[in-house]
């Protein structure tokens, strides 16, 4: 907590001495945070708490020792004799570079036989070595003391070896702040249909053609768990409004908002309202323009955030109670638009608009979004289906509604960078989505 | 072009005034940025545009000229000024500029520094994503550019959230009074490598840097400096590809003489095409005259030209030693 009021006092003024910061450099107790276990291999929401736990392999291991530190801090796996295994802060230590040591090897893999008799050590020494507190690093080096085939490899073998061996045995955990950019590549790794395998460079696609900045008002039709909600919301931070609309009666979920570590200011921003409420005529719709704020969380149970009741602990220090008692009662996320909103975006009309509705036909979400936006305004629709965009752009183009209309698909790769052995990686995703973008004129 | 403060949002300011800078639209290829003032005329190969008759228009509005042609008038973005911004230097296009502003974690607040500013097509779609309250200070050792660079950021009213400093980073590095502020540094340099150990004592812990280079041999030793510093050192290559969009009339092959696999096969096109797009109506309009047997049809395929490459990606983020 000392880190955390020198962080604060140093940080920029407007920052400073709040509650909340916009922008937290550390991971307090009961804040969203992304755990990547093992350089990327897996990636975990979490929320912090005394209770909170991390599963690596079959051992569950608490997150008590995160809370407090800094993001961007190295946990990794240690032993003790008495209580088990446990998650402790690692310093980096500074490596040399290693541009000089690449020698010409000339080891390659002729004699290597795969006959699973390389590794002298068992399981049970294995083990035993564990409960007798070894460290992750002291049980590489054991197991590298018993391959026989060790010293035959290929340098870059080696590397690889020893690798392997520190992800099992000795597991490292990054603790990283939830931006747009790590939730939205975290689901993609493991659940790409749950938003509509919308790739990371796609989603910056779209929050760049949508000119989405402060003060702006950004309709979205959001069909992927709110991560395009979230990702409008961040990048308005705290000012304008981010309104997801919706066919119908129910608003789609935005769930994945919570995933971001949004401050209460950030959170009131994000509203929805429907279609039709609001394309209805200015002075009608008398029903249901009240400030009652539908909680469309709820119900809706989250899968992979570990929302673990909080529970103040004596010890901890004051202004970590003030936020928690914040975090009990703040806003939800997609509370309906004020009638006041609603009347604004009639008059004015949005400033932009971002689809990325799933299963949906985009031209007849277009067509009725469309018109609630001002002239002038850019718009991205995200589909991962060519044909319906071809067809809207087609239409849009046909109907005079929209001007510069572009479909794009980005292409995204990613390289290995070490000296004499720089490639593209070996898999690579080859399918981002398309983005339909344009810019609503006048018809008349 | 941003709006840095509530009242002048976006959706609230709509009518062209005096002293605007607006796109004028002729074609997706075409476009100008020009200041409107009350005496001013725009002159292109359809005419002459009065300003005078546009101050009081909407943004997004048709003007016509003396003979009749109409151009669009546009609020300018980061994207439309990326498009008619006067090229000093090679520029980045928006497939890098999104990736690199979302990949730097750049949010409202922070604090960005780049070099060099070059044309200052990046400096402007940072400016878009610190405002309203964060900074970017841009260095180039160029004089001249960095004097074009402040007169573009005065024009496209982003002068408040981007300073502009000449000095060469590379070989000086970036200025002390700015250690420990930054929460993303963006390089694009011919020799990045020399301007790493600078950036990683701007950044604060956990703060990420990236390099843009064309060429390869440039990100090896980049990567081979940042690994004393960084982790999570990363590479991409990101690219778009653009499709162009026809209505066709194809033949669903119920003419005589034509082969029988065709006529089969052919016959269903339509229903397959149904099954892509609910929208049967707005996409095939089948041909009323039955004797033809062609159906309009709405196709894509990508653009034969494009750019095959900007330059590499590298990525990292600073250590966390505290």
């Amino acid at each position: 907590m000392e880190h955390d009021k020198d962080q604060d006092m140093s940080e920029n003024k407007n920052n400073s001495n709040k509650a909340q910061d916009i922008n937290p450099r550390f991971a307090s107790e009961g804040c969203s945070v992304l755990l990547d276990v093992n350089d990327g291999d897996r990636l975990v929401f979490a929320r912090l708490s005394g209770g909170a736990g991390l599963k690596i392999g079959n051992t569950r291991y608490s997150l008590k020792p995160l809370i407090g530190a800094p993001f961007g801090s190295l946990f990794q796996v240690e032993s003790g004799s008495e209580e088990g295994s446990f998650l402790s802060r690692i310093l980096p230590i500074k490596k040399e570079s290693t541009s000089n040591n690449v020698t010409e090897d000339t080891r390659d893999n002729r004699e290597l036989i795969d006959n699973n008799e390389a590794q002298n050590l068992t399981e049970e020494e294995i083990g035993a070595m564990r409960r007798e507190g070894a460290k992750g690093d002291e049980i590489i080096e054991a197991l590298i003391a018993n391959s026989k085939t060790f010293d035959k490899k290929f340098q870059l073998s080696q590397d690889k070896y020893k690798l392997k061996k520190q992800k099992k045995y000795a597991p490292k955990v990054l603790l990283r702040r939830p931006f747009a950019r790590s939730i939205c590549e975290a689901y993609f790794k493991k659940y790409p249909a749950r938003i509509g395998f919308l790739r990371v460079d796609a989603l910056s696609l779209l929050l760049t053609m949508a000119n989405v900045t402060a003060y702006s008002d950004v309709l979205v039709v959001d069909m992927v768990g709110g991560l395009v909600t979230g990702a409008v919301a961040e990048r308005l931070g705290g000012t304008g409004y981010v309104c997801n609309t919706y066919k119908g009666n129910t608003p789609s979920s935005v769930d994945m908002v919570r995933m971001f570590n949004f401050t209460d200011k950030v959170i009131e921003r994000i509203v929805q309202s429907s279609i039709d409420e609001l394309s209805s005529p200015k002075t009608a719709s008398p029903e249901r323009v009240c400030n009652s704020e539908i909680n469309i969380n709820e119900s809706s149970a989250s899968d992979k955030v570990e929302d673990v009741s909080v529970t103040v602990e004596a010890r901890v220090v004051d202004d970590v109670v003030l936020l928690e008692s914040k975090v009990i009662k703040s806003p939800k996320a997609g509370a309906k638009a004020s009638k006041e909103a609603v009347e604004m975006w009639k008059e004015n009309g949005f400033s932009s608009l971002i689809m990325a509705a799933q299963d949906q036909d985009p031209w007849s979400l277009a067509k009725d979004v469309l018109p609630l936006l001002s002239y002038s305004a850019p718009f991205a629709i995200y589909h991962q289906y060519l044909q319906p965009l071809a067809t809207c752009m087609h239409n849009l183009q046909q109907g005079k509604m929209a001007i510069n209309l572009q479909i794009t698909e980005p292409w995204l790769r990613e390289y290995q960078v070490l000296p004499s052995r720089t490639h593209p990686h070996m898999q690579m995703n080859s399918f981002g989505g398309y983005v339909l973008s344009g810019i609503r004129i006048s018809t008349t | 072009m941003l709006p840095t403060d509530s009242k002048k949002a976006l959706s609230f300011k709509r009518c062209i005034e005096d002293g605007d800078l607006v796109i004028v639209y002729e074609r997706h290829d075409v476009m100008k940025p020009v200041k409107v003032t009350k005496d001013g005329v725009l002159q292109n190969r359809f005419g002459f545009y009065k300003h005078s008759d546009w101050i009081g228009k909407p943004l997004g509005a048709k003007v016509f000229s003396n003979k009749g042609k109409f151009v669009y008038l546009l609020a300018p973005t980061p994207e439309l000024w990326t498009l008619v911004l006067s090229h000093r230097t090679q520029i980045l296009y928006i497939a890098d500029i999104s990736f690199v502003v979302m990949y730097l974690e750049v949010v409202p607040g922070c604090v960005v520094l780049e070099s060099g500013t070059g044309s200052g097509s990046l400096s402007t779609s940072l400016a878009r994503a610190v405002a309203p309250t964060g900074h970017v200070y841009s260095f180039d050792f160029h004089e001249q550019r960095a004097v074009c660079a402040r007169e573009d950021f005065e024009k496209t009213g982003v002068c408040s959230l981007v300073t502009v400093e000449v000095r060469d980073i590379q070989g000086q590095g970036f200025p002390e009074k700015l250690e420990g502020l930054a929460d993303s540094v963006f390089l694009d340099l011919p020799q990045p490598w020399l301007a790493v150990p600078s950036a990683a004592k701007m950044l604060k812990e956990d703060g990420v840097l990236c390099s843009f280079s064309p060429c390869i041999e440039q990100v090896q030793r980049t990567c081979e400096v940042l690994r004393s510093d960084f982790i999570e050192i990363r590479t991409f290559e990101v690219l778009l590809r653009t499709y162009e969009v026809k209505e066709m009339k194809v033949e669903t092959g119920a003419v005589i003489g034509e082969n029988h696999d065709e006529k089969e096969n052919g016959g269903q096109r339509p229903s397959k095409r149904k099954h892509v797009s609910n929208e049967d109506d707005y996409a095939v309009s089948h041909d009323n005259n039955s004797s033809t047997a062609a159906t309009s049809v709405v196709m894509a395929r990508p653009c034969s030209e494009a750019r095959g490459h900007t330059g590499y990606l590298t990525f990292a983020r600073l250590q966390c030693l505290s």
